[in-house]
C-alpha cells in the first residue's frame, strides 16, 4: 500500500470491494469498472495494485485496460462532454458538433482541454436516437443539437 | 414478499395481481362507443392508470419530470386512491416523446412536457375530455387518432418481443407476473421435459436475432447433447450496432422475460448458470435488470428449487466495457474470462467449448424474449407468422432522415415500403428517399428499386445486406453513401480487436482507400481495388467482424456506383457533404450584398460591396460552411 | 484412436482423428505456406492462433476460408489448399504484412533469417500494393541484452505464448486494440524495468526481427583493434554443437576445433574454453552441496548457471534467495580467474584484459550488468555475444569455417573433462555435479558415469541415487514454467529433493536464446543434445575433479575448495526483487 501514490481511503475501499467477491475469476473487468469510479481513471499504480491483489500479471491488467474503450488512463477533465457517434446521431451531423466543440475548446490531439475543464469523449450510441444528434454532459442530456447550441451548452459550465 | 413454491401458487398469484390491474388493459366496451374527442361518461370517476414511458429516449425528453408533475397534480386533487402513475418500458415511438398513455381509457398521448401534464390532468382526469393539443395529429390532415393501434406507427406492428413495454412497470414483478411472466417457466419445469421445449422451440422456427440467424432450437439441442456437469446460458446484451437499441428496450421495459427465458434455458439444457453480459454505456437497462433479477430471487422464481422443481438457475451480470466485439460470441467468452475480448477460432463452439471450457449457449436478447410466448401460445402460432424461412416477427430500430424515429416490431415479410413509408411516416422534410441501411456496420445499403423486398433473413443477404440486430437507419438524397460507408468503416476500424492480418490491416487500407476516394485523390483503380481487397477481408477474416465489416462498401459500390465515379472522375460529391470536394458558390441572382456570409468568414475569403453580389475566393476557402448557414436568402451552394 | 478420411486437393488422405488440415496435409506432400503457426509440442509450445491468415484453404461447402493449421479434419472433408481463390487470398495476406513492416531487409538484423522475408519471396510478391499508415514504436534497448522493434511485429502472438504459457513469466500481453495492437510488457516499461528474465526464448521463436539480441558485435570488433587491450574469448559448451549449422553442416556436429581455430584467426590473443571454468563451478557446487547435505544446510539446493533463472527466482520466488548455490555461473567464474591467476601467471596488467564470452544465450548479457559480479572494480566478463554474433563475426572476416583446420584451446584454461560438456543440455549441470559429489561423498569411483534419469526433453525429470545407504533425490526442470513447479513445491514445504537443477531454456543452453534459429524444428535441438553427449563420451576424462588444469589452479592459486579465496571469486549472493 505504501508504495502507490493514490488515494489511500479510495484503495483501502477498493480493496474492501476486491475481497467481497466470490468468485475472483474473470472478475477484472468488473473490478476496473468499479476501480475507474472511484478514481476517476485508471493510472499505472492502480492497476499494479488490482493486479497484485487478484495475483495476475501486470502485462494482463494492462492489455485489459487498453483493449476497451471505457477504460482510461488518462484523467478526465472536470466536466465530461460525450458526443454520440451512433449512426442515426452521425447522418444528423454529429461530426460537425463534434468539430464544434474540438474548435471551442481548442482541442486538438488528446482529449481534455487545457485548463482542465473539459474532456471530449465520442460513444457509440446512447440508444436516444429519437433525439439525434445527442450530447450528455456529466451525464444530462440534451437532444436535437444543433452547432449553434454548442457554445451555450459550454456557457451553462463555465459560467456556474 | 413470501417465496411462491408451486406452481399452482404462481397461478393464483397472477390472477390475484390481474384483478389489481384490470384497469390496465383496454377496456372493449368503453373503446368501441367512442367518439372522437369525448370519453364516456363513467370513465372518468373509475379507476385510471396513467402510464409515462420510461425508455432512455424519453426520459432524456424529461419524462421524469412529468411524472412528477402528475404525482403532485393528482395528490393535490386528492385522487391518489384512483389515479395511479407507472413507469412503463419504451412505448418505441421515440419521435414523438415523451409519450403518456391513459388506461382503460387507451388514449394516447404524445410530446408530453410539464405543461401538458397539468393539461392532461385538468382535462382528462378531472373533467372526462379528451386533451386534444397532446393527441397525435395524422400528418396533412385535421385528423386526431387519440388510440395507440390507430396510429400508422403503430398499425402494422405486431408486438411479441416488446408486448409488455408500454404495458407494465419493469420495476415491479408482480405487474409481470399479472401478464403471464414466468408461466412459460412453471409449464416448463412441472409440466414438460427438456426435451419437449427444445422441440418446441425447434418447430416455432425461431431465430436468433441477434444478426445471425441461427435456429435458437438447433442451439439449444447442441449445447444440450454436449457432455458435462456444468453448461452456462448467456444471454448477449451487448448491442454494439450503432443506432440499434431494441435489446435496450426490451431489458428497460420487461427484464424478467429475459430471465425467465434464460431459466428455461438452462433447464432444456442441464445448465444451472446464467450470465448477462450487459453494454457497460446503459446503464438503465442495468439498473433495471437489477432489480428484476433481486425481486425474482426474493420470490424464488430465480435461484434454488423453482417453484418447487428442484431445478435451481443462477443470474449473474457482466459488464461490457465499450468493446463492440465482444458481441461476437467467443469474444464474449473470453471477456467474461476476464481477458481481452478477441474472438478464437470456430470450430469449437461454444456449445461445445465454451465460458471456462464448458458448453454454453449464448443468445441474444430479443430472441430470448420471444420464448414466454412461444411456450404459452404455442410454437404453431408463432410459425404461423412471418415467411417460409423466417418465423415470427423482428424489431427494427428506425432512425436517420425518418419522421417517425422509433422502435417498431412487425412480423417477418413485411416490406421495407411499408416499415419506410407507413410506420415510418416517410422522409423527413419531403426529402428524397436515397437508400436504407440494415444490419450496422455489418449490413449494406438498400436502394429505391428493392424496397419491396419482404424482410427475412435470406432475402435481405440476397441483395448484399443481413437481417443484423435490427437498426434500420433511413437516409435521404443529402447523404453520400461513400460518406456513409467510410463513416461505417471507420467503425469497423475502431472496433477491430486487432487478431488476425485480414481486418487488422485490410480494414485501414480499405479506410484510406476511401478517404482517399471522398477527398478527390481516388482514381477508377481504387474503386476496383476496394471492391477486390474488400472480398478478401470477406473471405479470409477470422471472426464475424471483419467477414461482414466491407459490406457497406460493396453495398455502395454495387448499388451507388454513379455516386463513387463522380467522386473519382469529376472530384465532386453529389450529396454535399465531402467537404474536401465542396465547392461553395454564391448565387449573383440571389444574392443582395448583405455582406453577412463575408463577416463569418474565418479566413476572409469572401469579398464583395455592400449591396452588390459577393463572391467566394476558392482558393482560400477552407469549406467550413459557416457562410452558408448564415445566408438568409439561400444564395449560397456547396455542390 | 479413430481415424477419418478426407480429401486434400484430390488426394486420399486417412488420419486419426483431431489432426489438423496442415497436418493432414503433409501426409500426402501438400505444403500449405504458414507463418504464425509454431508446432514445438516437445517443450509444450504450439502456438495455433489463426491470426497470420496465411495458411487459408478451401473447404466444400464452407463459406469461407478456413485456417490450415487450426481447423481439424471431419469425416469426408474435401479441401482444396491450391485455388486461385487461396492463393489470392493468401498473398494479400502477405501484401497487407509488407504494407505495414519496415522495408530496410537489406540492413535488418534477420535478412536471410527472416520468416516474412521468407514468404514474400515464396510467394513471389513484388510490389507494396497497399501504402498508408505504419506502425512507429518507441525501440527498446534498455536491457542491454534484448532488444525490441515493434515497428516489425506481425502479431504472430509466438512471443506472447511462449513468455506466458511455457515460461509462465507473463511479461507481455498483446496492448491496445485494431491497428495500434501490438505485443508488449506492462505500461510499455523499457524490459529492465518488468520481471523479464531475458531468456531469451521469445527472440528464439519471433518470425521477424521484432524481438532480437542486442548486437555487441562492433564493440568486439573495437576491442579486438585497440592494441592495448588483450582481449581473450571463451565459449560455452552449446556453442560447438551449434555452430556448424550456421555453416552448412549437419545438426549435431561437434566444431570445437574449427571453433578455436576461427576464433584465434579472428584476433583473439587466447582462445579458451568455458568447459575449463565449468569442471570448477562442479568443484565448487559439489563441495558446497556436500557442506549443506553433512551440516544441516539448506536443501535442496538449486544449481545457478543460469541467470535467466536466477533474476526469475529473484523476482518470483524473493524469499527463496538463499536456496540456489552460491556459485557463479561458469563463465562468470572464468572471467574472475582470468583476470587474477591468469593475468598473474602471464604477468598481464589485469585492466587491460578484456574477456569476451561466446554465450549460447541473451541472458549473460544482461548478468554481466549485474554490479556484484566484478572484482577490484573490473567487471568479472566485459562483453558477451552469441552464437548467432559469432557467425556474424566470422563471415564478416571471410573465414572459410568448413575447411578450417582444427586447433585446440590456449591453456591454462582451456582442458576440460567430459562433465563439462554436458552443462549445455538440461540436466547435464546436476549430472556432472553428481559424478564428482558423489566420488566424493562414498570416497569410491564412480563406474556407471552416465545419469539418463536427468536426460531428454521431458520438463520435469528425477533421479535417485543412493550414497552411502540415503536415496538422495535430484531434481530437474528445465523451462520456467517446470522451474515454477519445483519452486512452488519448496515453498509449500512439500518438495522432496536434495540437489535441483533447473535451466530457463527448454532443452537447456543448447535451445538458448542466442543459439542458430531452429525455425520450430525441434530434432535440431535434440541433435544438439545427442552432439554433447557424445561428446562426453569422446573424453578420457569425464569427471570435473579430475581435470589436471582444475587440480593445478587450486594448488597454484586458490587454495582450498570452498575456502576463502575460492568464496571471495567464485561466488555470489541474490537479491530479492521487486513483483510487478
Amino acid at each position: 500500500m505504501t508504495d502507490y501514490k493514490l488515494d489511500k481511503e479510495k484503495l483501502k475501499k477498493l480493496e474492501e470491494y476486491i475481497d467481497s467477491m466470490e468468485k475472483k475469476e474473470g472478475a477484472l473487468i468488473n473490478i476496473l469498472h468499479e476501480a475507474q469510479d472511484m478514481f476517476g481513471y485508471l493510472p499505472e499504480d492502480l492497476q499494479l495494485f488490482i493486479a497484485r491483489k487478484l495475483n495476475i500479471p501486470a502485462a494482463k491488467v494492462f492489455g485489459v485496460t487498453t483493449f476497451y474503450s471505457f477504460f482510461t488512463m488518462e484523467p478526465h477533465g472536470k466536466h465530461v462532454i460525450s458526443i454520440c457517434m451512433g449512426t442515426a446521431c452521425f447522418v444528423k451531423g454529429a461530426e460537425k458538433i463534434l468539430k464544434e466543440f474540438k474548435n471551442k475548446l481548442n482541442i486538438k490531439d488528446n482529449n481534455t482541454s487545457e485548463d482542465g475543464l473539459f474532456t471530449i469523449d465520442t460513444l457509440r450510441c446512447v440508444g436516444a436516437c429519437g433525439l439525434a444528434p445527442v450530447v450528455t454532459v456529466d451525464g444530462k442530456v440534451y437532444g436535437r443539437v444543433k452547432v449553434e447550441d454548442v457554445e451555450k451548452i459550454l456557457s451553462e459550465y463555465t459560467n456556474g | 414478499m413470501e417465496k411462491i413454491n408451486s406452481l399452482t401458487k404462481l397461478r393464483t398469484l397472477k390472477e390475484e395481481y390481474k384483478s389489481l390491474m384490470k384497469h390496465r388493459f383496454v377496456n372493449e366496451e368503453i373503446n368501441s362507443n367512442q367518439k372522437s374527442n369525448t370519453l364516456s361518461a363513467n370513465t372518468n370517476r373509475a379507476l385510471k392508470d396513467i402510464l409515462v414511458c420510461g425508455g432512455t429516449g424519453c426520459e432524456a425528453s424529461g419524462s421524469i419530470n412529468v411524472s412528477k408533475v402528475f404525482i403532485k397534480e393528482v395528490e393535490n386533487l386528492g385522487l391518489q386512491d384512483r389515479v395511479k402513475i407507472i413507469k412503463t418500458g419504451c412505448f418505441g415511438f421515440c419521435e414523438k416523446g415523451p409519450i403518456v398513455k391513459i388506461m382503460p381509457d387507451n388514449i394516447f398521448y404524445i410530446e408530453v412536457d410539464e405543461e401538458k401534464a397539468k393539461l392532461i390532468i385538468e382535462e382528462h382526469i378531472v373533467k372526462g375530455n379528451l386533451a386534444d393539443s397532446c393527441l397525435y395529429n395524422l400528418p396533412n390532415t385535421e385528423q386526431k387518432l387519440p388510440h395507440q393501434n390507430d396510429l400508422p406507427f403503430y398499425k402494422k406492428q405486431m408486438r411479441i418481443a416488446l408486448r409488455n413495454c408500454g404495458l407494465i412497470n419493469p420495476e415491479d414483478i408482480r405487474e409481470c407476473i399479472a401478464v403471464d411472466g414466468y408461466e412459460a417457466l412453471g409449464r416448463a419445469l412441472i409440466e414438460m421435459d427438456p426435451l419437449q421445449v427444445i422441440n418446441e422451440v425447434k418447430k416455432s422456427g425461431l431465430r436468433g436475432r441477434g444478426g445471425g440467424g441461427f435456429p435458437t432450437g438447433t442451439k439449444w439441442e447442441m449445447t444440450r447433447k454436449s457432455e458435462s456437469d456444468i453448461k452456462y446460458v448467456i444471454c448477449n446484451a451487448d448491442e454494439g450496432d450503432p443506432g440499434a437499441f431494441m435489446d435496450r428496450s426490451i431489458l428497460e421495459g420487461d427484464p424478467h422475460s429475459v430471465l425467465e427465458a434464460m431459466a428455461i434455458a438452462g433447464y432444456s439444457m442441464g445448465a444451472t448458470k446464467g450470465y448477462i453480459y450487459i453494454r457497460a454505456e446503459y446503464p438503465l437497462a442495468i439498473n433495471r435488470l437489477r432489480i428484476a433479477i433481486k425481486q425474482a430471487y426474493d420470490i424464488g422464481l430465480l435461484g434454488e428449487n423453482i417453484l418447487g422443481s428442484g431445478f435451481s438457475f443462477d443470474v449473474d451480470l457482466v459488464y461490457g466495457a465499450g468493446a463492440f466485439i465482444c458481441g461476437e460470441e467467443t469474444a464474449l467468452i473470453n471477456s467474461i474470462e476476464g481477458g481481452r475480448g478477441e474472438p478464437t477460432v470456430k470450430p469449437p463452439y461454444p456449445s461445445q467449448i465454451g465460458l471456462w471450457k464448458k458448453p454454453t449457449n449464448i443468445n441474444n436478447v430479443e430472441t430470448l424474449a420471444n420464448i414466454n410466448p412461444i411456450l404459452l401460445r404455442g410454437a404453431d402460432w408463432f410459425s404461423s407468422i412471418g415467411t417460409e424461412k423466417s418465423k415470427g416477427t423482428k424489431v427494427f430500430a428506425l432512425a436517420g432522415k425518418i419522421n417517425n424515429v422509433g422502435l417498431v416490431e412487425v412480423p417477418m415479410g413485411i416490406t421495407l415500403r411499408e416499415i419506410i413509408f407507413e410506420l415510418g411516416g416517410g422522409i423527413r422534410h419531403n426529402k428524397k428517399f436515397k437508400a436504407v441501411q440494415t444490419g450496422g456496420p455489418s449490413g449494406g445499403c438498400i436502394p429505391e428499386e428493392y424496397l419491396d423486398t419482404p424482410i427475412d433473413y435470406e432475402s435481405l443477404t440476397k441483395i448484399g445486406s443481413m437481417m443484423g440486430s435490427g437498426g434500420m437507419i433511413v437516409m435521404d438524397e443529402d447523404d453520400c453513401m461513400v460518406n456513409i460507408s467510410k463513416f461505417y468503416l471507420e467503425f469497423s476500424v475502431d472496433e477491430s480487436c486487432g487478431r488476425c492480418t485480414a481486418c487488422r490491416i485490410g480494414n485501414k487500407r480499405l479506410h484510406e482507400i476511401l478517404t482517399d476516394i471522398s477527398e478527390g485523390k481516388g482514381t477508377m483503380e481504387h474503386i476496383e481495388g476496394l471492391k477486390s481487397l474488400g472480398n478478401i477481408i470477406k473471405d479470409a477474416s477470422l471472426c464475424g467482424l471483419g467477414q461482414s465489416s466491407p459490406n457497406p462498401i460493396l453495398s455502395t459500390i454495387n448499388f451507388f456506383l454513379d455516386e463513387y465515379i463522380a467522386h473519382v472522375k469529376d472530384k465532386t460529391c453529389p450529396a454535399g457533404v465531402c467537404t474536401s470536394l465542396l465547392k461553395y458558390h454564391i448565387n449573383e441572382e440571389k444574392c443582395i450584398g448583405c455582406t453577412a456570409c463575408a463577416k463569418s468568414c474565418p479566413v476572409k475569403a469572401i469579398s464583395g460591396e455592400v449591396k452588390s453580389p459577393h463572391i467566394i475566393n476558392k482558393e482560400l476557402c477552407i469549406k467550413c460552411g459557416a457562410c452558408e448557414a448564415k445566408c438568409k436568402f439561400n444564395a449560397i451552394t456547396r455542390r | 484412436m479413430k481415424m477419418v478420411n478426407a480429401t486434400i486437393n484430390g488426394f486420399q488422405v486417412s488420419v486419426p482423428e483431431g489432426t489438423t488440415i496442415l497436418d493432414a496435409a503433409k501426409k500426402v506432400n501438400v505444403k500449405i505456406p504458414t507463418l504464425c503457426y509454431l508446432d514445438l509440442h516437445d517443450i509444450k509450445m504450439v502456438n495455433r492462433t489463426a491470426s497470420c491468415r496465411v495458411c487459408l484453404v478451401e473447404i466444400e461447402g464452407r463459406r469461407n476460408l478456413a485456417p490450415a493449421c487450426a481447423t481439424e479434419v471431419f469425416e469426408g472433408m474435401i479441401i482444396k489448399t491450391d485455388t486461385l481463390r487461396t492463393i489470392k487470398a493468401r498473398r494479400t495476406m502477405v501484401e497487407l504484412l509488407l504494407s505495414d513492416h519496415p522495408t530496410d531487409c537489406l540492413v535488418c538484423e534477420k535478412n536471410t533469417q527472416c520468416q516474412l522475408q521468407l514468404i514474400a519471396a515464396e510467394l513471389g510478391i513484388r510490389k507494396i500494393k497497399y501504402k498508408g499508415d505504419m506502425s512507429n514504436y518507441k525501440k527498446d534497448s534498455s536491457s542491454g541484452a534484448l532488444y525490441r522493434n515493434l515497428d516489425k511485429c506481425i502479431m504472430c502472438r509466438r512471443c506472447e505464448t511462449m513468455c506466458n504459457e511455457v515460461q509462465t513469466c507473463h511479461i507481455l500481453s498483446a496492448v491496445d486494440r485494431g491497428f495500434e495492437t501490438v505485443v508488449a510488457p506492462a505500461f510499455g516499461w523499457p524490459m529492465l524495468e518488468t520481471m523479464c528474465t531475458f531468456c531469451g526464448q521469445c527472440v528464439a521463436v519471433c518470425p521477424t526481427a521484432a524481438l532480437t539480441q542486442v548486437s555487441n558485435v562492433s564493440k568486439v570488433w573495437d576491442v579486438l583493434a585497440d592494441p592495448d587491450r588483450y582481449v581473450i574469448v571463451q565459449t560455452a559448451p552449446a556453442i560447438r554443437a551449434a555452430l556448424g549449422e550456421k555453416f552448412d553442416m549437419e545438426p549435431g556436429t561437434i566444431v570445437t576445433g574449427k571453433m578455436a581455430a576461427a576464433l584465434r584467426r579472428l584476433g583473439f590473443r587466447k582462445v579458451f574454453d568455458t568447459d575449463f571454468a565449468a569442471d570448477v563451478t562442479v568443484v565448487e557446487e559439489a563441495h558446497e552441496f556436500i557442506d549443506r547435505l553433512q551440516k544441516g544446510g539448506t536443501l535442496p539446493i538449486l544449481t545457478s548457471c543460469c541467470p535467466s533463472w536466477v533474476k526469475f527466482i529473484e523476482h518470483q520466488f524473493p524469499a527463496l534467495v538463499d536456496v540456489p548455490s552460491t556459485c557463479k555461473s561458469p563463465h562468470i567464474m572464468f572471467g574472475a580467474i582470468a583476470k587474477t591467476y591468469l593475468a598473474e601467471k602471464m604477468d598481464i596488467d589485469p585492466s587491460k584484459i578484456v574477456v569476451v564470452s561466446i554465450m549460447p544465450c541473451i541472458a549473460k548479457k544482461y548478468e554481466i550488468t549485474r554490479p556484484e559480479l566484478e572484482h577490484e572494480g573490473q567487471k568479472n566478463v566485459d562483453i558477451v555475444i552469441t552464437t548467432r554474433e559469432l557467425t556474424d563475426m566470422i563471415n564478416e572476416a571471410g573465414l572459410d569455417f568448413r575447411n578450417l583446420p582444427e586447433e585446440d584451446f590456449d591453456h591454462p584454461l582451456g582442458e576440460s573433462t567430459g562433465a563439462s560438456v554436458i552443462f549445455g543440455t538440461t540436466g547435464g549441470v546436476i549430472e556432472a555435479t553428481l559424478r564428482t559429489a558423489y566420488e566424493w561423498l562414498t570416497n569410491e569411483t564412480l563406474e556407471k558415469v552416465e545419469f539418463h534419469d536427468v536426460r531428454g526433453l521431458e520438463g520435469l525429470k528425477e533421479a535417485v541415487i543412493n550414497i552411502n545407504g540415503e536415496d538422495i533425490r535430484i531434481g530437474v526442470a528445465h523451462g520456467l514454467g517446470n522451474a515454477r513447479a519445483l519452486l512452488e513445491s519448496i515453498e509449500s514445504g512439500k518438495s522432496k529433493y536434495h540437489a535441483i537443477e533447473i535451466m530457463a531454456c527448454p532443452g537447456g543452453c543448447i535451445d538458448g536464446g542466442g543459439q542458430p534459429y531452429h525455425f520450430g524444428n525441434i530434432e535440431i535441438v535434440k541433435k544438439r543434445m545427442e552432439a554433447l553427449y557424445n561428446e562426453d563420451r569422446n573424453k578420457k576424462l569425464r569427471k570435473s575433479h579430475e581435470n589436471p588444469a582444475v587440480i593445478k589452479l587450486y594448488e597454484e592459486y586458490l587454495g582450498e575448495i570452498g575456502g576463502e579465496k575460492a568464496h571471495y571469486l567464485l561466488h555470489t549472493h541474490y537479491t530479492p526483487r521487486k513483483r510487478i
